[in-house]
């Protein structure tokens, strides 16, 4: 199979989003895109840690003996995720609070070990890197659209700039019940794209 | 390169590589964000003491230290020009939230009376129980708690007897939050006459009027 860099990249954020195709992630997707600016920082944060375990790990692949291979890959991983942990502490305090537990809990994401264990450790540091980058950018995205429209509906507010007066909202977006919900319209959106898309492929072929 | 082979040497010898390369990234970067991040903690504190004590000429921060059982409660004294003292915010947390620990300063004046408050932090579910931070002091009857003298008020949710109307759908955050504001009424009066042995920082009223903001 031959790839292209373009194809990787784009792969992640369209044909194949962490988030609303192959359903990885679920966890942080839903606890923190209440708002949002905490989706979108959560997004980014483990856009960092993706690009960096990917690059890491391509590069070590043929050094890592195959009985260890899980081992390895949580440590490296988790390193990240305490650097990250760390830089956002010290110069994003207000968001370090508001991730609280789920800035730690990268390390567990199924995303990061997902794509470390079926791409990283079989393609080259280019390709990792870029996979890594555009993984992360389709999660970052697919959580900063959930987070404005949950913190719309719930509070009348988009990145805390007033759209409509607050008493309107329906504060369930802000809770949990509302990411279940939020969530299922924005995958069924999806899905009915990809559907359409592929009638029409067939109707040309009639 | 073919794929290095699964003895034990080569298991030890990558896991200590491994290792060695995580501890050498986390020390450098926690060295780095060491003093960034002490310097946030300190200064989100000092923010709130200044916000939530009387018009004040001097303050310590340096904190009289109580521990009650699980509970710490500091207490920052304020001064005025004669060195009398004028009232004090008091740190103190509880354990009863919703989600984890609830840390808030209420400011006294010397009558005991609460002047204002400000959440340092707080896990309360949004939208219900972390309203506490702007809820008890929203000017409605008996939702605020700034001026209420807290020894001779009943500082308790109407649901237990009290005369505070607490968060609608947060009565165990808004328990755990008169909690905690009794408990630093109670830090306050048992410090009374402690003397402050704290380095004293002199604060102009056009620094002070900032802090408000």
């Amino acid at each position: 199979m031959k790839q292209s860099g373009v194809k990787v990249f784009l792969n992640g954020i369209f044909k194949e989003n962490p988030v609303l195709v192959l359903f990885l992630g679920m966890c942080p997707t839903l606890a923190t895109t209440s708002t949002a600016l905490t989706g979108m920082s959560m997004g980014l944060a483990t856009l960092f840690v993706l690009f960096a375990s990917n690059v890491v790990i391509s590069i070590l692949k043929n050094l890592i003996p195959e009985r260890i291979t899980m081992t390895a890959y949580v440590m490296i991983i988790s390193t990240f995720v305490t650097v990250a942990e760390m830089l956002i502490h010290a110069y994003y305090p207000a968001m370090y609070v508001s991730l609280g537990i789920f800035l730690p809990l990268i390390v567990v994401n199924c995303l990061i070990l997902g794509r470390v264990q079926v791409f990283a450790s079989k393609n080259s540091v280019f390709y990792s890197a870029l996979d890594g980058l555009g993984m992360g950018l389709g999660f970052t995205f697919a959580l900063t659209v959930l987070g404005t429209l949950r913190e719309l509906l719930g509070t009348g507010k988009a990145f805390g700039n007033t759209v409509f007066p607050e008493h309107y909202g329906a504060l369930i977006f802000v809770l949990a019940p509302g990411a279940f919900i939020t969530l299922g319209y924005l995958i069924a959106v999806v899905n009915s794209a990809k559907l359409r898309k592929t009638e029409d492929i067939e109707d040309n072929i009639d | 390169m073919k794929k290095v082979k699964s003895s034990i040497l080569n298991i030890v010898l990558v896991l200590a590589g491994i290792s060695a390369f995580a501890g050498v990234t986390l020390a450098s970067v926690y060295t780095l964000t060491k003093d960034t991040i002490k310097d946030s903690q300190t200064s989100k504190i000092e923010e709130a003491v200044r916000a939530v004590l009387p018009p004040y000429d001097h303050v310590s921060l340096k904190p009289i230290e109580l521990k009650n059982g699980v509970e710490t409660t500091n207490v920052y004294k304020a001064y005025d020009k004669n060195n009398a003292m004028v009232g004090a915010a008091v740190e103190s947390t509880s354990n009863n939230g919703y989600r984890g620990t609830i840390d808030i300063i209420v400011g006294f004046n010397t009558k005991g009376v609460i002047m204002n408050y400000a959440v340092i932090e707080q896990n309360e579910t949004p939208g219900l129980g972390a309203q506490m931070e702007s809820w008890f002091k929203t000017n409605i009857a008996h939702q605020d708690i700034q001026g209420k003298n807290a020894g001779t008020s009943n500082l308790n949710v109407s649901k237990d007897g009290g005369e505070i109307d607490g968060i609608t759908g947060a009565t165990i955050s808004s328990r755990a939050f008169l909690f905690a504001v009794r408990n630093a009424y109670f830090a306050f009066t048992s410090n009374l006459d402690v003397q402050d042995q704290g380095t004293k920082v002199k604060v102009d009223s056009t620094q002070q009027k900032s802090s408000h903001l």
